[in-house]
């Protein structure tokens, strides 16, 4: 990573604002993640998106210079990792963690501004995170939820260029999850270039400009987000239904293919909102409405099928 | 970066862990009055015995106390916090030396608090005896100091207590802190390889006036470089794994 960079070369680097290639990371005899080649753009919004044990953790490790990828190189703004942390470049909330005691919210937030060249004001991240009414209580006495909008507060203060969120909402309810991207809208102002891991499609549609869909250690798809969605987003609309017309059915719009389960039918959605606004219409007599998302898990899987060469 | 503030909440915190910060000071203190306010008047090796045991107590609780200063890493690397500093700008010096700097504050205070006991019961020592004893209790800590980082990348923080209080009284009693084992003999050769044995000698070398024989400099400089390159390696392995 030393190596001499050629002009054209560091442009490049810096027209990308993280650059990884061809990562590979194994621990022991399990292929955490086999060859990753990752761009963003500075000021681009990117969601990694995958299953758990897809490889996002990794990834994100090698990114942030906490751990060797086995092969390939990752570059920061053309610098290495250790390089950029070390410049103060790279903020980021890592999926695991609690706080150190002994310190109030504030102090602690003060105290890690303190490493940071050029630091968000300590109130202002504060009031960001929706820590502001418990900053002055000890960092022990915190529930799950305030704990984990401390480390929110912690990863923004540092006011870096790029900005790690690693599964940022897992450990947060519904509400707590909603503040939490209204806080980071109002955060991802101009030329902040944020990655984020993420196993909710909701979450990666609604925040990021495009979606970089992992599984088993691979990138399986990367587009913007409304591409992704309607390759892995489909949903099932489930109804007691006896008699309906199954043919006529899967010509519906919206509708992909059609199931029959004994007097149930199963709707197989590409937009599961028209269909369903269409059996309301059409078959009224329909009960016991469920629409459920598919299973992430298994739309990664039959990705996945196609790029798997050995298993 | 300004190290400086967060070296100042790191001592913050040092200070306000209340139930670490007193017992590691609260323990030799009290040891130190329940042995020596009995023995006011005896003579040991030569010496007062409160004198004779303030020295040893000095030790026993600066090592302790500089000891467990380190291995609160444990805590912090169980916290995933060490991986949090690790994407910030703070140096891995910066870190280490500042827990190294509030394990020192601990034995600094503890070391002082032994003084003023031992004065309060007649201990009197001429300027010179007791700079030259500071700064040899310093300098024997530096071994300690290094152990504890070493530690806090070893131990879990279920184990921390067991293997800090055994290890650090072990080390303790081998040194002579509670008084001597031996006077000659194979045993205290190689007890006089412990860098505990230098640290209390360092009290008394310091009463008797002649400081500490070369063999001390290099028992304690041969542990301090031996747990440096140990630690380092253990710091690599942890860090280029996790």
């Amino acid at each position: 990573m030393d190596q001499e960079r050629s002009p054209s070369a560091t442009a490049q680097a810096q027209r990308t604002g993280v650059s990884a290639v061809g990562l590979v990371k194994s621990f022991g005899a399990v292929k955490a993640v086999r060859g990753v080649d990752i761009h963003i753009a500075p000021g681009e919004v990117v969601a990694l998106l995958g299953p758990n044990g897809a490889g996002k953790t990794t990834t994100i490790d090698m990114i942030l210079g906490l751990s060797r990828p086995d092969a390939g190189t990752i570059s920061l703004f053309g610098m290495s990792p250790a390089e950029a942390v070390h410049a103060g470049l790279v903020g980021g909330m890592l999926q695991t963690g609690s706080l150190i005691g002994q310190l109030s919210v504030r102090e602690l937030v003060t105290m890690v501004a303190s490493l940071y060249p050029k630091p968000l004001p300590v109130a202002e991240a504060l009031g960001l995170s929706g820590t502001a009414e418990f900053a002055d209580r000890r960092t022990d006495k915190l529930s799950g939820g305030q704990t984990q909008r401390v480390r929110f507060a912690v990863a923004l203060v540092a006011n870096s260029d790029l900005l790690v969120l690693d599964e940022p909402t897992v450990a947060l309810d519904v509400e707590g999850r909603r503040d939490f991207w209204e806080a980071m809208r109002k955060f991802v102002t101009t030329g902040r270039t944020v990655v984020f891991a993420t196993h909710y499609l909701e979450e990666a549609d609604a925040y990021s400009d495009r979606i970089v869909l992992m599984a088993r250690g691979r990138v399986v798809a990367d587009g913007p987000a409304t591409e992704i969605k309607a390759r892995v987003g489909l949903r099932t609309i489930r109804a007691t239904l006896p008699g309906a017309d199954h043919a006529a059915m899967a010509a519906w719009p919206g509708v992909a293919t059609v199931e029959e389960r004994g007097e149930a039918i199963v709707l197989h959605c590409t937009d599961s909102d028209v269909a369903l606004r269409r059996l309301l219409q059409q078959y009224a007599e329909a009960r016991d409405i469920e629409v459920r998302g598919a299973g992430l898990e298994e739309a990664f899987l039959e990705l996945t099928e196609d790029h798997e060469e050995v298993k | 970066m300004s190290g400086a503030v967060y070296a100042r909440f790191e001592l913050l915190r040092t200070v306000r862990n209340r139930r670490f910060f007193i017992f590691s000071l609260a323990f030799p203190l009290v040891l130190f009055f329940a042995v020596a306010s009995g023995n006011r008047h005896a003579i040991v090796d030569g010496i007062k015995f409160p004198l004779y045991y303030m020295t040893g107590m000095a030790a026993w609780g600066s090592m302790n106390g500089i000891t467990a200063g380190g291995a609160r890493i444990a805590l912090e690397r169980t916290a995933g916090w060490t991986r949090q500093m690790r994407i910030t700008p703070l140096s891995t010096r910066t870190y280490f030396g500042t827990k190294i700097l509030s394990g020192y504050l601990i034995g600094a205070i503890s070391i002082a608090l032994l003084y003023l006991a031992g004065t309060s019961l007649g201990v009197s020592l001429s300027a010179s005896g007791w700079l030259t004893m500071t700064g040899l209790l310093l300098v024997g800590l530096i071994p300690f100091a290094v152990l504890g980082i070493l530690l806090g990348h070893l131990l879990t923080p279920d184990s921390m207590g067991p293997a800090l209080g055994g290890g650090t009284s072990l080390l303790a009693v081998l040194g002579g802190a509670f008084g001597p084992l031996a006077s000659s003999g194979v045993f205290l050769d190689v007890v006089k390889c412990l860098p505990s044995y230098w640290l209390v000698q360092a009290g008394k070398s310091a009463i008797n006036k002649h400081g500490w024989p070369a063999q001390a400099w290099i028992v304690v400089a041969a542990w301090s470089v031996a747990l440096i390159a140990l630690s380092v390696f253990v710091y690599r392995r942890d860090t280029g794994r996790v």
